[in-house]
Protein backbone atom coordinates (compact mmCIF):
# COMPACT_ATOMS: atom_id res chain seq x y z
CA UNK A 1 0.00 0.00 0.00
CA UNK A 2 1.38 2.95 -1.04
CA UNK A 3 1.13 6.17 1.28
CA UNK A 4 0.24 9.68 0.44
CA UNK A 5 1.84 12.33 2.14
CA UNK A 6 -0.86 14.93 3.21
CA UNK A 7 0.71 17.91 5.29
CA UNK A 8 -2.80 19.47 5.28
CA UNK A 9 -4.39 17.94 7.94
CA UNK A 10 -1.40 18.78 10.10
CA UNK A 11 -1.09 21.91 8.84
CA UNK A 12 -4.49 22.80 10.09
CA UNK A 13 -2.95 22.45 13.40
CA UNK A 14 -0.48 25.00 13.29
CA UNK A 15 -1.21 27.34 16.50
CA UNK A 16 -1.06 24.11 18.44
CA UNK A 17 2.28 23.73 17.01
CA UNK A 18 2.72 27.31 18.11
CA UNK A 19 1.73 27.19 21.67
CA UNK A 20 3.57 24.01 22.14
CA UNK A 21 6.68 25.36 20.61
CA UNK A 22 5.99 28.41 23.11
CA UNK A 23 6.00 26.30 26.07
CA UNK A 24 9.16 24.31 24.92
CA UNK A 25 10.93 27.98 24.74
CA UNK A 26 9.59 29.49 28.13
CA UNK A 27 10.52 26.26 29.64
CA UNK A 28 14.03 26.34 28.10
CA UNK A 29 14.60 29.98 29.07
CA UNK A 30 13.67 29.44 32.31
CA UNK A 31 15.84 26.31 32.64
CA UNK A 32 18.50 28.12 31.38
CA UNK A 33 18.26 31.42 34.01
CA UNK A 34 18.00 28.72 36.47
CA UNK A 35 20.84 26.93 35.40
CA UNK A 36 23.18 29.34 34.90
CA UNK A 37 22.79 30.52 38.30
CA UNK A 38 22.92 27.12 40.12
CA UNK A 39 25.81 26.97 37.49
CA UNK A 40 27.92 29.91 38.77
CA UNK A 41 27.42 29.09 42.25
CA UNK A 42 27.91 25.85 41.24
CA UNK A 43 32.00 26.84 40.15
CA UNK A 44 32.26 29.20 42.62
CA UNK A 45 31.71 26.82 45.48
CA UNK A 46 33.79 24.43 43.67
CA UNK A 47 36.39 26.39 43.03
CA UNK A 48 37.25 28.33 46.08
CA UNK A 49 34.60 26.56 49.07
CA UNK A 50 36.01 24.22 51.55
CA UNK A 51 37.11 20.75 50.68
CA UNK A 52 33.42 19.71 52.10
CA UNK A 53 31.84 22.04 49.31
CA UNK A 54 34.20 20.54 47.12
CA UNK A 55 33.63 17.06 47.53
CA UNK A 56 29.76 17.60 47.92
CA UNK A 57 29.21 19.41 44.23
CA UNK A 58 31.48 16.97 42.28
CA UNK A 59 28.79 14.46 43.75
CA UNK A 60 25.87 16.64 42.61
CA UNK A 61 28.01 17.09 39.20
CA UNK A 62 28.86 13.66 38.79
CA UNK A 63 25.54 11.99 39.74
CA UNK A 64 23.84 14.12 37.27
CA UNK A 65 26.40 13.76 34.41
CA UNK A 66 26.12 10.27 34.74
CA UNK A 67 22.09 9.35 34.47
CA UNK A 68 19.69 9.56 32.49
CA UNK A 69 17.98 13.12 32.55
CA UNK A 70 14.44 10.86 31.98
CA UNK A 71 15.61 9.33 35.40
CA UNK A 72 16.32 12.16 37.04
CA UNK A 73 12.92 13.78 35.81
CA UNK A 74 10.74 10.52 37.51
CA UNK A 75 12.48 10.78 40.67
CA UNK A 76 11.31 14.13 40.47
CA UNK A 77 8.04 13.84 39.67
CA UNK A 78 6.93 10.25 40.93
CA UNK A 79 9.11 10.66 44.06
CA UNK A 80 8.74 13.92 45.38
CA UNK A 81 5.50 13.80 46.25
CA UNK A 82 6.02 10.34 48.42
CA UNK A 83 7.68 12.28 50.76
CA UNK A 84 5.17 15.20 51.29
CA UNK A 85 6.05 17.83 48.07
CA UNK A 86 3.14 17.85 46.09
CA UNK A 87 4.32 19.46 42.35
CA UNK A 88 2.57 19.95 38.83
CA UNK A 89 4.16 18.42 35.75
CA UNK A 90 5.29 21.94 34.58
CA UNK A 91 7.17 22.63 38.10
CA UNK A 92 8.66 19.00 37.80
CA UNK A 93 9.86 19.61 34.34
CA UNK A 94 11.21 22.88 35.26
CA UNK A 95 13.13 21.62 38.37
CA UNK A 96 14.56 18.60 36.42
CA UNK A 97 15.85 20.90 33.44
CA UNK A 98 17.03 23.29 36.01
CA UNK A 99 19.10 20.89 37.93
CA UNK A 100 20.28 18.83 34.60
CA UNK A 101 21.60 21.88 33.47
CA UNK A 102 23.40 23.02 36.88
CA UNK A 103 25.17 20.11 36.77
CA UNK A 104 26.60 20.62 33.23
CA UNK A 105 26.76 24.26 33.64
CA UNK A 106 28.91 23.85 36.75
CA UNK A 107 31.29 21.93 34.97
CA UNK A 108 31.43 24.42 32.04
CA UNK A 109 32.16 27.38 34.08
CA UNK A 110 34.67 25.84 36.76
CA UNK A 111 36.60 25.03 33.88
CA UNK A 112 36.44 28.47 32.55
CA UNK A 113 37.37 29.47 36.35
CA UNK A 114 40.79 26.98 36.62
CA UNK A 115 41.97 28.64 33.05
CA UNK A 116 42.43 31.76 35.13
CA UNK A 117 45.93 32.71 35.62
CA UNK A 118 47.55 32.48 39.01
CA UNK A 119 48.87 35.99 38.22
CA UNK A 120 45.55 37.44 37.56
CA UNK A 121 44.71 36.54 41.34
CA UNK A 122 48.24 37.97 42.65
CA UNK A 123 47.81 41.45 40.37
CA UNK A 124 43.81 41.59 42.19
CA UNK A 125 45.26 41.48 45.36
CA UNK A 126 47.96 43.45 44.42
CA UNK A 127 45.07 45.86 44.15
CA UNK A 128 43.55 45.03 47.71
CA UNK A 129 40.57 44.05 46.03
CA UNK A 130 38.44 41.64 48.77
CA UNK A 131 37.63 38.51 47.96
CA UNK A 132 34.41 39.17 46.32
CA UNK A 133 35.48 41.79 44.24
CA UNK A 134 37.90 39.68 43.27
CA UNK A 135 35.38 36.45 42.28
CA UNK A 136 32.94 38.78 40.31
CA UNK A 137 35.81 41.45 38.57
CA UNK A 138 38.04 39.45 38.27
CA UNK A 139 37.30 35.43 38.19
CA UNK A 140 33.60 35.53 37.25
CA UNK A 141 33.93 37.63 33.82
CA UNK A 142 36.87 36.07 32.00
CA UNK A 143 35.78 33.12 32.95
CA UNK A 144 31.96 33.38 31.31
CA UNK A 145 33.67 34.94 28.43
CA UNK A 146 36.18 31.98 27.94
CA UNK A 147 33.20 29.01 28.21
CA UNK A 148 30.14 31.62 26.53
CA UNK A 149 30.47 28.96 23.36
CA UNK A 150 30.45 25.98 25.04
CA UNK A 151 27.55 27.18 27.98
CA UNK A 152 25.28 28.05 24.79
CA UNK A 153 25.53 24.89 23.15
CA UNK A 154 24.67 23.63 26.62
CA UNK A 155 21.83 25.67 26.24
CA UNK A 156 20.58 24.85 23.21
CA UNK A 157 21.07 20.72 23.60
CA UNK A 158 18.72 21.40 26.88
CA UNK A 159 16.18 22.93 24.74
CA UNK A 160 16.45 19.57 22.52
CA UNK A 161 16.15 17.64 25.84
CA UNK A 162 13.18 19.21 27.30
CA UNK A 163 11.18 17.05 24.41
CA UNK A 164 11.47 14.13 27.36
CA UNK A 165 9.01 16.10 29.74
CA UNK A 166 6.81 15.40 27.47
CA UNK A 167 6.70 12.21 29.16
CA UNK A 168 4.74 13.27 32.43
CA UNK A 169 2.03 15.47 30.00
CA UNK A 170 3.75 18.59 29.67
CA UNK A 171 2.38 20.22 26.93
CA UNK A 172 5.45 21.04 24.91
CA UNK A 173 6.11 20.59 21.27
CA UNK A 174 6.69 16.58 21.70
CA UNK A 175 3.11 16.12 23.56
CA UNK A 176 1.72 18.09 20.72
CA UNK A 177 2.73 16.04 18.06
CA UNK A 178 1.95 13.43 19.51
CA UNK A 179 -1.67 14.60 20.31
CA UNK A 180 -2.38 16.26 16.40
CA UNK A 181 -0.61 12.55 15.34
CA UNK A 182 -3.19 10.54 17.46
CA UNK A 183 -5.99 13.03 16.05
CA UNK A 184 -5.43 13.15 12.66
CA UNK A 185 -3.66 10.20 12.24
CA UNK A 186 -0.94 11.86 10.02
CA UNK A 187 1.98 10.21 11.97
CA UNK A 188 4.88 10.77 9.64
CA UNK A 189 3.44 14.54 8.97
CA UNK A 190 3.41 15.42 12.52
CA UNK A 191 6.87 14.47 13.52
CA UNK A 192 8.87 15.75 10.79
CA UNK A 193 7.04 19.13 11.13
CA UNK A 194 8.36 19.04 14.74
CA UNK A 195 11.82 18.19 14.16
CA UNK A 196 11.52 21.05 10.92
CA UNK A 197 10.35 23.37 13.97
CA UNK A 198 13.00 21.70 16.25
CA UNK A 199 16.18 22.56 13.94
CA UNK A 200 14.64 26.11 13.55
CA UNK A 201 14.37 26.73 16.70
CA UNK A 202 17.76 25.09 17.37
CA UNK A 203 19.22 27.59 14.55
CA UNK A 204 17.09 30.55 16.18
CA UNK A 205 18.57 29.72 19.54
CA UNK A 206 22.28 29.68 18.38
CA UNK A 207 21.71 33.00 16.11
CA UNK A 208 20.69 34.48 20.02
CA UNK A 209 23.27 33.26 21.44
CA UNK A 210 25.48 34.53 19.05
CA UNK A 211 24.24 38.11 19.09
CA UNK A 212 24.33 38.10 23.16
CA UNK A 213 27.73 36.92 22.64
CA UNK A 214 28.67 39.79 20.80
CA UNK A 215 26.93 42.10 22.57
CA UNK A 216 28.06 41.27 26.41
CA UNK A 217 31.80 40.45 25.98
CA UNK A 218 32.56 43.49 23.83
CA UNK A 219 36.11 43.25 25.60
CA UNK A 220 36.64 40.03 24.09
CA UNK A 221 36.18 41.58 20.83
CA UNK A 222 38.71 43.98 21.59
CA UNK A 223 41.34 41.85 23.12
CA UNK A 224 41.30 40.03 19.83
CA UNK A 225 41.27 42.40 17.79
CA UNK A 226 44.64 44.08 19.77
CA UNK A 227 46.30 40.12 19.59
CA UNK A 228 45.95 39.71 15.79
CA UNK A 229 46.97 43.25 14.55
CA UNK A 230 50.52 43.09 13.06
CA UNK A 231 53.06 43.96 15.03
CA UNK A 232 54.31 47.15 13.06
CA UNK A 233 51.13 49.03 13.22
CA UNK A 234 50.56 50.84 16.60
CA UNK A 235 48.87 48.60 18.93
CA UNK A 236 46.82 51.30 20.78
CA UNK A 237 44.46 52.29 18.15
CA UNK A 238 42.36 56.02 18.98
CA UNK A 239 38.43 55.25 19.84
CA UNK A 240 37.07 55.92 16.40
CA UNK A 241 39.77 53.27 14.96
CA UNK A 242 39.12 50.76 17.53
CA UNK A 243 35.03 51.25 16.67
CA UNK A 244 35.72 50.87 13.34
CA UNK A 245 37.46 47.62 13.25
CA UNK A 246 35.62 46.02 15.62
CA UNK A 247 32.09 46.43 14.54
CA UNK A 248 32.96 43.85 11.49
CA UNK A 249 34.61 41.20 13.28
CA UNK A 250 32.96 38.01 14.81
CA UNK A 251 34.94 36.45 17.24
CA UNK B 1 -1.95 -5.90 44.25
CA UNK B 2 0.52 -3.87 45.81
CA UNK B 3 4.25 -5.42 46.79
CA UNK B 4 6.74 -4.10 48.77
CA UNK B 5 9.88 -3.05 46.92
CA UNK B 6 12.06 -5.72 47.70
CA UNK B 7 15.49 -7.34 46.67
CA UNK B 8 13.75 -8.88 43.97
CA UNK B 9 12.64 -6.31 42.07
CA UNK B 10 16.46 -4.76 42.64
CA UNK B 11 17.20 -8.61 40.49
CA UNK B 12 14.46 -7.69 37.79
CA UNK B 13 16.08 -4.22 37.61
CA UNK B 14 19.62 -5.77 36.99
CA UNK B 15 18.28 -8.34 34.61
CA UNK B 16 16.71 -5.47 32.46
CA UNK B 17 20.05 -3.74 32.65
CA UNK B 18 21.07 -6.11 30.19
CA UNK B 19 18.49 -4.44 27.33
CA UNK B 20 20.65 -1.09 28.13
CA UNK B 21 23.80 -2.54 27.82
CA UNK B 22 22.56 -4.22 24.33
CA UNK B 23 20.94 -1.22 22.86
CA UNK B 24 24.31 0.92 23.42
CA UNK B 25 26.05 -1.59 22.55
CA UNK B 26 24.38 -1.96 18.54
CA UNK B 27 23.64 1.93 18.65
CA UNK B 28 27.50 2.44 19.02
CA UNK B 29 28.85 -0.63 16.77
CA UNK B 30 26.64 0.87 14.04
CA UNK B 31 26.82 4.60 14.90
CA UNK B 32 30.38 4.19 14.74
CA UNK B 33 30.33 2.38 11.56
CA UNK B 34 27.99 5.06 9.81
CA UNK B 35 29.72 8.09 12.11
CA UNK B 36 33.43 6.70 10.55
CA UNK B 37 31.71 6.97 6.71
CA UNK B 38 29.99 10.43 8.10
CA UNK B 39 33.54 11.52 9.35
CA UNK B 40 34.92 11.10 5.88
CA UNK B 41 32.15 12.51 4.05
CA UNK B 42 32.97 15.72 5.70
CA UNK B 43 36.99 15.37 5.44
CA UNK B 44 36.44 14.53 1.66
CA UNK B 45 37.46 16.61 -1.05
CA UNK B 46 34.46 16.88 -3.06
CA UNK B 47 32.34 19.64 -2.10
CA UNK B 48 29.25 17.72 -2.42
CA UNK B 49 30.18 14.87 -0.01
CA UNK B 50 31.26 17.81 2.44
CA UNK B 51 27.68 19.48 2.17
CA UNK B 52 25.57 16.35 2.19
CA UNK B 53 27.66 15.11 5.51
CA UNK B 54 27.61 18.52 7.11
CA UNK B 55 23.67 18.71 6.10
CA UNK B 56 23.49 15.03 8.05
CA UNK B 57 25.17 16.15 11.29
CA UNK B 58 22.61 19.71 11.27
CA UNK B 59 19.85 18.21 10.88
CA UNK B 60 20.30 15.12 13.05
CA UNK B 61 21.86 17.31 16.22
CA UNK B 62 19.20 19.82 15.31
CA UNK B 63 16.51 17.43 16.11
CA UNK B 64 15.72 15.85 19.54
CA UNK B 65 16.52 12.20 19.65
CA UNK B 66 13.14 11.44 20.54
CA UNK B 67 11.79 12.18 17.96
CA UNK B 68 14.31 10.45 15.80
CA UNK B 69 13.03 8.11 17.65
CA UNK B 70 9.25 8.48 16.93
CA UNK B 71 9.96 8.61 13.25
CA UNK B 72 11.85 5.46 13.09
CA UNK B 73 9.19 3.85 15.34
CA UNK B 74 5.66 4.90 14.61
CA UNK B 75 6.85 7.41 11.40
CA UNK B 76 8.57 4.33 9.19
CA UNK B 77 4.99 1.98 10.35
CA UNK B 78 2.92 4.33 8.83
CA UNK B 79 4.88 4.34 5.83
CA UNK B 80 4.78 0.32 5.39
CA UNK B 81 7.71 -0.41 7.44
CA UNK B 82 7.13 -2.38 10.83
CA UNK B 83 10.02 -2.20 12.84
CA UNK B 84 10.09 -4.06 16.48
CA UNK B 85 10.88 -1.98 19.61
CA UNK B 86 14.36 -2.79 19.39
CA UNK B 87 15.35 -2.60 15.65
CA UNK B 88 13.67 1.29 15.84
CA UNK B 89 15.76 1.89 19.00
CA UNK B 90 18.68 0.71 17.41
CA UNK B 91 17.96 2.54 14.05
CA UNK B 92 17.15 5.98 15.92
CA UNK B 93 20.32 5.50 18.57
CA UNK B 94 22.50 4.79 15.07
CA UNK B 95 21.00 8.06 13.56
CA UNK B 96 22.02 9.94 16.56
CA UNK B 97 25.60 8.53 17.15
CA UNK B 98 26.30 8.66 14.09
CA UNK B 99 25.96 12.69 13.94
CA UNK B 100 27.76 13.33 16.90
CA UNK B 101 30.41 10.78 16.09
CA UNK B 102 30.92 12.05 12.80
CA UNK B 103 31.53 15.35 14.17
CA UNK B 104 33.60 14.56 16.99
CA UNK B 105 36.14 12.35 14.32
CA UNK B 106 35.96 14.83 11.53
CA UNK B 107 38.01 17.52 14.10
CA UNK B 108 40.06 14.66 15.03
CA UNK B 109 40.90 13.61 11.57
CA UNK B 110 41.33 17.68 10.74
CA UNK B 111 43.57 17.42 13.80
CA UNK B 112 46.51 15.79 12.21
CA UNK B 113 49.26 18.15 10.85
CA UNK B 114 48.49 19.13 6.94
CA UNK B 115 52.14 17.82 6.29
CA UNK B 116 51.35 14.84 7.41
CA UNK B 117 49.20 14.87 4.20
CA UNK B 118 51.83 16.48 1.91
CA UNK B 119 54.46 14.17 2.92
CA UNK B 120 52.48 11.23 2.54
CA UNK B 121 51.00 12.71 -0.58
CA UNK B 122 54.97 13.60 -1.65
CA UNK B 123 55.48 9.86 -1.42
CA UNK B 124 53.07 9.39 -3.86
CA UNK B 125 50.53 7.47 -1.90
CA UNK B 126 47.10 7.14 -3.13
CA UNK B 127 44.06 8.88 -0.86
CA UNK B 128 43.32 5.61 0.96
CA UNK B 129 47.01 4.76 1.55
CA UNK B 130 46.80 8.30 3.13
CA UNK B 131 44.43 7.79 5.47
CA UNK B 132 45.06 4.09 6.28
CA UNK B 133 48.80 4.47 6.89
CA UNK B 134 49.22 7.94 7.98
CA UNK B 135 46.10 10.20 9.41
CA UNK B 136 43.98 7.88 10.75
CA UNK B 137 46.53 6.24 12.95
CA UNK B 138 46.98 9.61 14.59
CA UNK B 139 43.52 10.13 14.62
CA UNK B 140 42.51 7.66 16.42
CA UNK B 141 44.84 8.69 19.17
CA UNK B 142 43.06 11.96 19.77
CA UNK B 143 39.96 10.40 19.10
CA UNK B 144 39.73 8.13 21.78
CA UNK B 145 38.70 9.89 24.84
CA UNK B 146 35.98 12.01 23.51
CA UNK B 147 34.78 8.84 22.11
CA UNK B 148 34.40 6.97 25.26
CA UNK B 149 33.06 10.55 26.52
CA UNK B 150 30.13 10.07 24.47
CA UNK B 151 29.71 6.51 24.70
CA UNK B 152 28.29 7.86 28.36
CA UNK B 153 25.64 9.71 25.90
CA UNK B 154 24.50 6.83 24.27
CA UNK B 155 23.98 4.66 27.17
CA UNK B 156 21.89 7.71 28.91
CA UNK B 157 20.09 8.05 26.12
CA UNK B 158 18.84 4.74 25.51
CA UNK B 159 16.78 5.09 28.65
CA UNK B 160 13.94 7.16 25.94
CA UNK B 161 14.00 3.73 24.10
CA UNK B 162 11.69 3.22 27.45
CA UNK B 163 8.76 5.48 25.81
CA UNK B 164 8.25 3.08 22.57
CA UNK B 165 7.88 0.26 24.98
CA UNK B 166 11.29 -0.87 24.66
CA UNK B 167 11.69 -3.26 28.49
CA UNK B 168 15.09 -1.72 29.26
CA UNK B 169 16.23 0.11 32.66
CA UNK B 170 13.98 2.54 32.65
CA UNK B 171 10.96 1.09 31.50
CA UNK B 172 10.79 -2.10 34.03
CA UNK B 173 11.91 1.10 36.71
CA UNK B 174 7.88 2.28 35.80
CA UNK B 175 6.55 -1.54 35.70
CA UNK B 176 7.79 -2.42 39.23
CA UNK B 177 6.84 1.14 39.94
CA UNK B 178 3.81 0.50 39.26
CA UNK B 179 3.28 -2.63 41.19
CA UNK B 180 4.78 -0.95 44.29
CA UNK B 181 3.97 2.74 44.01
CA UNK B 182 7.15 3.04 45.48
CA UNK B 183 8.55 5.69 42.84
CA UNK B 184 11.76 7.03 44.88
CA UNK B 185 13.29 3.90 45.93
CA UNK B 186 12.81 2.42 42.73
CA UNK B 187 14.45 4.96 40.45
CA UNK B 188 17.07 6.07 42.68
CA UNK B 189 18.01 2.34 42.32
CA UNK B 190 17.35 2.58 38.29
CA UNK B 191 19.73 5.52 38.22
CA UNK B 192 22.39 3.81 40.52
CA UNK B 193 22.50 1.47 38.33
CA UNK B 194 22.85 3.74 35.43
CA UNK B 195 25.12 5.17 37.19
CA UNK B 196 27.05 2.37 37.63
CA UNK B 197 27.17 1.70 33.73
CA UNK B 198 28.33 5.45 33.26
CA UNK B 199 30.53 6.55 35.79
CA UNK B 200 33.63 4.21 34.60
CA UNK B 201 33.29 5.33 31.68
CA UNK B 202 33.47 8.47 32.33
CA UNK B 203 36.37 8.37 34.01
CA UNK B 204 37.91 6.62 31.79
CA UNK B 205 37.59 9.20 29.33
CA UNK B 206 38.73 11.96 31.53
CA UNK B 207 42.30 9.61 32.33
CA UNK B 208 42.94 8.98 29.09
CA UNK B 209 42.41 12.83 28.17
CA UNK B 210 44.93 13.81 30.58
CA UNK B 211 47.24 11.26 29.40
CA UNK B 212 46.68 12.54 26.10
CA UNK B 213 47.95 15.91 27.07
CA UNK B 214 50.18 15.03 29.15
CA UNK B 215 52.36 17.40 27.93
CA UNK B 216 50.43 20.52 28.75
Amino acid sequence: MAYQLDFGPVLAQADRFAEGALMTLELSFAAIACGTLIGTAGAIAASFGSNWTKRAIACYVEAIRNTPFLVQLFIIFFGLPTIGLQIDAVAAALIAMSVNLGAYATEIIRAGVQAIHRTQFEAAAALAMTRWQTIRHVVLVPAFEKVYPALASQFTLMMLTSSVVSTISVEELTAIASVIDSQTFRTFESYILVMAIYIALALVLRGVFFAIGLLVFRRKRRVEILKTRPRGRPTVATAAEDTETSRGVAP
Amino acid sequence: MITEFSWNHVGLLLAAARWTVLVSLLAFVFGGLAGFIVALGRTARSPALRFVTALWIQLVQGTPVLIVLFLSYYGLSVLGLKLSPLVAATLAMTIYASAYLGEIWRGCIQAVPIGQWEASGALAMTRWQQLRHVILPQAVRMALPPTVGFSVQVVKNTSITSIIGLVELTRSGQLINNATFQPFQVFVVVALIYFALCFPLSTASKRMERKLHAHR
